[in-house]
């Protein structure tokens, strides 16, 4: 329908660009002529043995997991309601993390500030302005007496939390993690003292809290890490990450080594959850799956996915008994899969903007969900016909 | 999707896939056997074919996915706002309307992917036709923007005016219902890649491929050929004896007792489950049962198990192992002392609570100990945690002492519906963990305990 169009060099300009253009190309050729052989016969040696590997994988993959699922009851209809909104973000809430007491929770946003509520309540307890927008991770210690953040000021921060209402909690933050690009998550380990961050330049790091020393990086990304969970394991050494490189990485915490690698997804990981036991974990990805690893059998077991279900998933988090998994969407709903059978078994709506983050809460009775719409929802189960105290109050 | 705006000659990576698949959605929906059924639009005397209303597109959505109603308006919704559909009554409104209100499918030509980026050029000349073909037609921001890009691409300024006589004279040139829909093509588009309200958008950077990269994946595939690995029919099924087990405790699932304080706004439940009660809940003790982690993590469980390895005389293991962690999961700078205070008390000889080690690791703690780092401790903490977790934990959930415990536990009686349903119950705010923490801190500096203590236990 268009005609077509001239550009608006001259002559003179074009040839110029044209003969620039053609000496560089002839200089990396001459370059690369003899590394491109290798170059290619790398590329082979890797799709070899990635191929061997999946083979490998697949020998002692004897059953599937909906198979083995077919003997379990099929859940009863969930009810799954938001009754609580926070709302005092100024702008799209990129990250929450709920305390260990249960009720309190931290959340950051777009417009640079850090809040700490009592959801419960719904009382803010504390606000803290930082001087970089897009604040990307927040995470609450585990004594619930500091929070750490972070993003696109390429750093995380640990501000302890202080109930005097004088102080200015900004001027006590800490920074600790120091990256090369921006921090996309963060967590703390067992205690206030360690925090592991993962960062878009393509490293995740752990840190020393007090001293704000490096104790060990992990390198293996070949893109954007964009998040992280520690295992709950006995030994408690293990983490995983995942990243733009489409990968999930399994990372021991004391050698640096990348102990596990999964490579099944089309497109960004997002998110990474441990399944409660341990034994495995949860990926949500913009090619709009989530799937599920084990880590003994060393291979992708399930993969939750809709044809309805079109845009990326950014977010997602295992009921307490694993049962469920709550996952966000950039379509602005949160799907709930049964894990097991690998069926959807429901999808809440409310939210007016992007998923960021589904947390549920630490003993299970409720689940929070932050998005772009600059509002954190509670929202919880209704499903199980007991009869419990109705109370009809402020939503 | 990262927030890196140096697109390194990025394209719109995630949008991509999610428009790809809108596509797949878009063709079938054209299928002429099982497509939507199509109907004529009235404008007037013209009559416009291949239009349908948004109830039909629900119909077959619903239909076609097995998803319910809602969710079909959802989707349906994606379709309109992402510009595969558009709405014929009110353009401006992108909205998918469950009644009568006409749409037409945008045509491929004009799909946000297929034309991907939109240029400037084009869009400056979109807008000079609308000036052209009447004055004042242009809105507020359509206006900005026209002026904005006269500034900007002001060289090629006379080439857009030309564009845009021509593309007018030829449409002049066709039938009046195609002229009315290649119209509304056009502006469907443009309100979808030129909204009023600019959204941000995302790029990612994009993978790089070298040797180094390649050698690296070739170093991991040959590691990874190595692993052990466990047969799937073993692996799964712990997955659902795991659920199972979990069942009665998971409140999404079953609910809890007495009742789950977000719903009825009594934290009965979490004050009941407070770190340290006096008597605990059924449901907990139960859980200790489940594996020597959970009893291990929770502070009543670890504190009734030190109860009974004290009358076993083998209390030391617990001691030395929460020691361990304490120097694992501590400041650094205390890693030296607490390494010292360890030996002193339980891997010197004659120490007062001295812990069977085997020789072997015995040794190589020893060693490790002249150069003390926070992981110096992890083989003789393993060694300790399985000893504890395979003779001891056993016979304790075989113990008087545990079974006690059991039968004493409370279950809690299921709050009962009120008599008022419409009273709202007054929700009451907790302590602050952080203003608990700094109390006890400062208890704890007046009686100066000194000690094997956990630093890093919560306290709720």
């Amino acid at each position: 329908m268009q005609e077509e169009r001239l550009t608006s060099s001259t002559g003179a300009e074009k040839c110029r660009r044209k003969i620039r253009a053609v000496t560089v190309l002839l200089c990396s050729l001459f370059y690369c002529e003899q590394s491109r052989e290798t170059l290619e016969s790398l590329k082979r040696e890797s799709e070899t043995l990635k191929k061997k590997l999946e083979e490998e994988r697949n020998k002692l993959n004897d059953v599937e997991l909906h198979q083995v699922a077919e003997k379990v009851e099929v859940l009863s209809a969930l009810s799954i309601k938001t009754r609580r909104v926070l709302k005092g973000h100024g702008n799209k809430v990129l990250c929450m993390d709920w305390c260990k007491d249960k009720r309190r929770m931290v959340s950051s946003s777009q417009d640079g500030k850090v809040i700490v509520w009592d959801a419960f309540t719904l009382n803010k307890e504390h606000g803290v302005p930082l001087p970089c927008t897009w604040v990307l991770a927040c995470a609450y210690a585990p004594s619930g007496c500091a929070i750490a953040c972070g993003g696109l000021d390429n750093k995380c921060s640990v501000i302890p939390l202080s109930l005097d209402k004088n102080e200015n909690l900004a001027a006590k933050k800490k920074s600790v993690a120091m990256h090369t690009n921006y921090v996309s998550g963060c967590s703390f380990t067992n205690s206030d003292m360690q925090l592991l961050t993962s960062s878009g330049d393509g490293t995740c790091a752990l840190w020393d809290v007090e001293s704000g020393q490096l104790l060990q990086s992990f390198h293996g990304h070949t893109a954007d890490v964009l998040s992280l969970d520690l295992a709950p394991s006995e030994t408690g050494n293990t983490f995983v990450s995942g990243g733009c490189d489409m990968k999930a990485n399994v990372w021991d915490m004391r050698s640096g080594q990348n102990i596990q690698s999964f490579e099944s997804h089309e497109s960004d990981i997002n998110c990474v959850k441990y399944y409660p036991s341990g034994d495995a974990f949860a990926s949500a990805s913009d090619d709009a799956t989530c799937r599920f690893y084990d880590l003994r059998a060393d291979r992708e077991v399930a993969v939750y996915q809709k044809d309805s279900i079109i845009f990326g998933a950014s977010t997602c988090d295992f009921s307490l008994s694993g049962r469920l998994l709550f996952a966000g969407y950039n379509d602005y709903a949160i799907n709930v899969w049964d894990v097991l059978k690998g069926t959807r078994a429901t999808i809440l709506f409310g939210h007016e903007n992007r998923v960021s983050r589904v947390r549920v809460s630490p003993d299970g009775t409720a689940l929070c969900s932050a998005s772009w719409d600059s509002t954190l929802r509670v929202s919880w189960s209704f499903s199980t016909g007991s009869n419990y105290i109705f109370v009809l109050g402020k939503q | 999707m990262t927030i890196n705006t140096l697109a390194k000659g990025g394209c719109h990576r995630e949008q991509m896939a999610c428009f790809r698949k809108m596509e797949k959605v878009i063709v079938a929906m054209q299928d002429p056997d099982m497509g939507m059924k199509m109907r004529n639009q009235r404008l007037l005397i013209t009559v416009i074919p291949h239009a349908m209303t948004g109830h039909d597109i629900i119909a077959w959505l619903t239909h076609k996915y097995r998803i319910s109603e809602e969710e079909s308006l959802h989707l349906g919704n994606m379709l309109v706002k992402y510009g595969y559909i558009y709405p014929l009554k009110e353009p401006r409104c992108l909205v998918l309307r469950p009644d009568e209100s006409p749409y037409r499918f945008q045509t491929p030509y004009f799909w946000t992917s297929t034309r991907w980026p939109a240029s400037e050029l084009d869009y400056a000349i979109y807008l000079a036709k609308k000036n052209i073909r009447k004055q004042g037609e242009l809105m507020e921001y359509e206006k900005e923007r026209y002026s904005l890009l006269h500034k900007r691409i002001n060289h090629t300024w006379d080439f857009v005016v030309m564009q845009a006589r021509e593309q007018l004279r030829a449409s002049k040139q066709r039938r009046k219902a195609d002229r009315i829909v290649l119209e509304c093509q056009e502006q469907a588009y443009w309100l979808i890649n030129r909204p009023p309200v600019r959204s941000i958008t995302l790029y990612c950077i994009q993978l790089y491929c070298n040797s180094d990269y390649y050698k690296r994946e070739i170093e991991a595939c040959r590691k990874a050929l190595g692993r052990n690995r466990v047969k799937s029919s073993i692996c799964l099924e712990g997955f659902l004896k795991y659920s199972e087990q979990y069942l009665n405790h998971d409140p999404i699932m079953q609910g809890c007792l007495p009742s789950n304080p977000w719903i009825s706004d009594d934290t009965a439940h979490w004050t009941m489950n407070a770190e340290i009660v006096p008597v605990p809940t059924r449901l907990r003790v139960e859980r200790w049962s489940f594996s020597f982690m959970e009893l291990l993590n929770d502070a009543m469980g670890r504190r009734e198990f030190m109860t009974y390895l004290e009358k076993e005389f083998s209390a030391e293991n617990l001691y030395f192992w929460q020691a361990c962690e304490d120097i694992r999961h501590g400041e650094s700078s205390k890693i030296v002392e607490k390494v010292e205070d360890i030996y002193k008390n339980f891997l010197a000889p004659g120490a007062a609570r001295w812990v069977n080690i085997d020789s072997k690791t015995m040794d190589k703690t020893l060693e490790g100990i002249k150069r003390p780092h926070r992981f110096v401790m992890d083989d003789a903490q393993m060694h300790i945690y399985f000893l504890m977790k395979k003779d001891s934990y056993p016979r304790y959930l075989k113990s008087d002492l545990y079974k006690n415990m059991l039968a004493k536990a409370i279950v809690p009686q299921e709050t009962k519906k009120s008599v008022f349903p419409f009273m709202r119950r007054q929700r009451h705010s907790s302590p602050s963990p952080a203003q608990t923490a700094t109390q006890a801190a400062e208890e704890e500096g007046l009686a100066k305990g000194a000690g094997a203590n956990s630093a890093a236990g919560s306290h709720f």
